[in-house]
């Protein structure tokens, strides 16, 4: 799990020997984790199994003290400061964060700026494309996530559902090459998870990389094409989603599994 | 009391409302520009930074306005240095020595105003920002900075009338703002009572007027921001 071939295929991310501590406690213990073009990966754990850390390593806004992480085959530069680790390019970080769109259990989105200006914010100041090109691409987008008609409106004048949806519509914005979902309806009240899911579904179907940590079991069992295990910072058991369900490899996960 | 003279009195203040305005606008422009800087430093956790910055603080809003005034215009002119200096054309000026001691004053102030309202921007709207990948100085701009506006308006609208009633103080170093004429005017008619409510009411009416614009201002970037004014969007959800 920890060396690649140099026969297989360019991953759209990878993580290896992934570590992270905070203070005395180690979250990430070592992680390994791949993901090719148009898989979904579900990130399964229980709370404080490090799954949320795991993938806010992947887009740096948890710096990992040792490992690597390869987005599109390009490797995440690190360098060791005063013992500790930080990004030795944070032009590079920027980067490749542009093409790693991340979705939040608490939306995130911008109170200051409509649903719309939401949307476009990145694409035109991060990405350099033009205005007119951008809203017309955000429209389309809040149309596809059912929210077209609220695209004036300021994020706190939205439920939690069409906040995620409108969340979701901005990471698609950015054309991403990996989509990180971190707990999207967790949040939500239960009635309202339907709506999320219905969209990230759809997503899923159309070929997206996502990488998905959630507690959505069916839902992972359905939508994922591959389910990682975490317990206590390390993989405990992954595999295809299919057979890990039907089949689990380790009495944990089946306990997990069934709740 | 003699109404007629009230009147009177009012429209001769009215003439030097133009320099108290001018007075406050001034200085609370210098001042939020020091304020944005002090802030910045402040909330920097860089303590070459941070110390300074906390000493100007501390200094400037632990001594009375008018102290900072005379030190400002009878003290700066000790120094030969400064006299030599290509400020002192300015320096020498009451009004510019006003202005500088008010924007001093007001940017201690301002700057904690902005550096709470800096603070209490959700840390998840500047991760997302983070995670498109944003540089941190185009996250302050677009960003952190419209967020703490916001949050700071209210204390900010506070601080903006404190300016205009503080120029009051410089009709001390002899600028003929409302209460530098108000104060001729009773040297020459021995009614202080008649003068001074009508500066008073002056004063009452900038106050106003500011109090509305900056109502105005908060209702229009603040909806944005609190569910408090769902009524107004019914049928939004």
């Amino acid at each position: 799990m920890n060396a690649i071939d140099n026969g297989e295929p360019e991953f759209a991310i990878e993580i290896r020997n992934l570590r992270k501590k905070f203070g005395p406690l180690e979250v990430l213990k070592g992680v390994s984790l791949k993901a090719a073009e148009g898989e979904v990966v579900a990130i399964l754990g229980s709370s404080g199994s490090g799954k949320s850390t795991m993938l806010r390593c992947i887009n740096m806004l948890e710096v990992p003290d040792s490992g690597e992480i390869i987005v599109a085959g390009e490797t995440i530069a690190l360098e060791q400061k005063a013992g500790k680790a930080r990004p030795k390019d944070i032009k590079q970080v920027e980067r490749l964060r542009s093409r790693l769109s991340m979705v939040f259990q608490n939306f995130n989105l911008w109170s200051h700026k409509t649903i719309l200006e939401n949307v476009i914010e990145a694409p035109i100041h991060v990405q350099g494309r033009s205005r007119a090109e951008c809203v017309e691409e955000a429209e389309a987008l809040l149309a596809k996530v059912g929210i077209f008609e609220k695209r004036q409106a300021y994020p706190s004048h939205l439920s939690g559902g069409q906040q995620q949806r409108a969340a979701i519509a901005r990471a698609l914005a950015m054309h991403p090459k990996v989509m990180l979902f971190d707990e999207p309806t967790s949040a939500l009240d239960p009635e309202l998870v339907g709506e999320v899911l219905k969209v990230m579904r759809g997503l899923a179907d159309e070929g997206r990389t996502m990488l998905l940590v959630t507690h959505e079991m069916s839902f992972a069992r359905d939508v994922s094409s591959r389910v990682v295990f975490l317990h206590k910072g390390s993989i405990e058991a992954e595999g295809p989603a299919k057979a890990m369900f039907e089949n689990p490899s380790t009495e944990r996960f089946r306990q997990f599994i069934n709740g | 009391m003699d109404i007629t003279f009230i009147f009177s009195t009012l429209i001769t203040l009215m003439a030097a409302v133009p320099l108290t305005l001018q007075l406050a606008a001034l200085s609370v422009l210098f001042g939020t520009a020091i304020a944005v800087g002090l802030a910045l430093a402040r909330t920097s956790r860089i303590a070459v930074l941070d110390i300074p910055a906390r000493l100007y603080i501390f200094c400037f809003r632990g001594t009375p306005l008018l102290v900072q005034i005379f030190l400002i215009y009878y003290g700066l002119g000790q120094f030969s240095g400064i006299r030599s200096s290509f400020l002192w054309p300015l320096l020498r000026e009451p009004y510019w020595c006003a202005i500088l001691a008010l924007a001093l004053n007001t940017a201690a102030y301002s700057a904690e105003i902005i550096r709470g309202g800096l603070l209490s921007v959700a840390t998840g709207q500047i991760e997302a920002a983070r995670a498109c990948g944003m540089s941190r100085t185009m996250i302050f701009r677009r960003i952190a900075m419209p967020l703490a506006v916001r949050q700071a308006l209210p204390g900010y609208g506070n601080e903006i009338i404190n300016m205009v009633k503080a120029t009051a103080l410089a009709s001390i170093i002899t600028m003929m703002e409302i209460t530098g004429v108000a104060a001729k005017l009773i040297s020459e008619t021995y009614r202080p009572l008649e003068v001074f409510i009508a500066a008073g009411a002056i004063y009452l009416a900038i106050t106003f007027i500011l109090t509305r614009v900056v109502m105005i201002l908060e209702g229009r970037l603040g909806q944005r921001l609190s569910p408090s004014d769902l009524t107004t969007l019914g049928d939004a959800g």
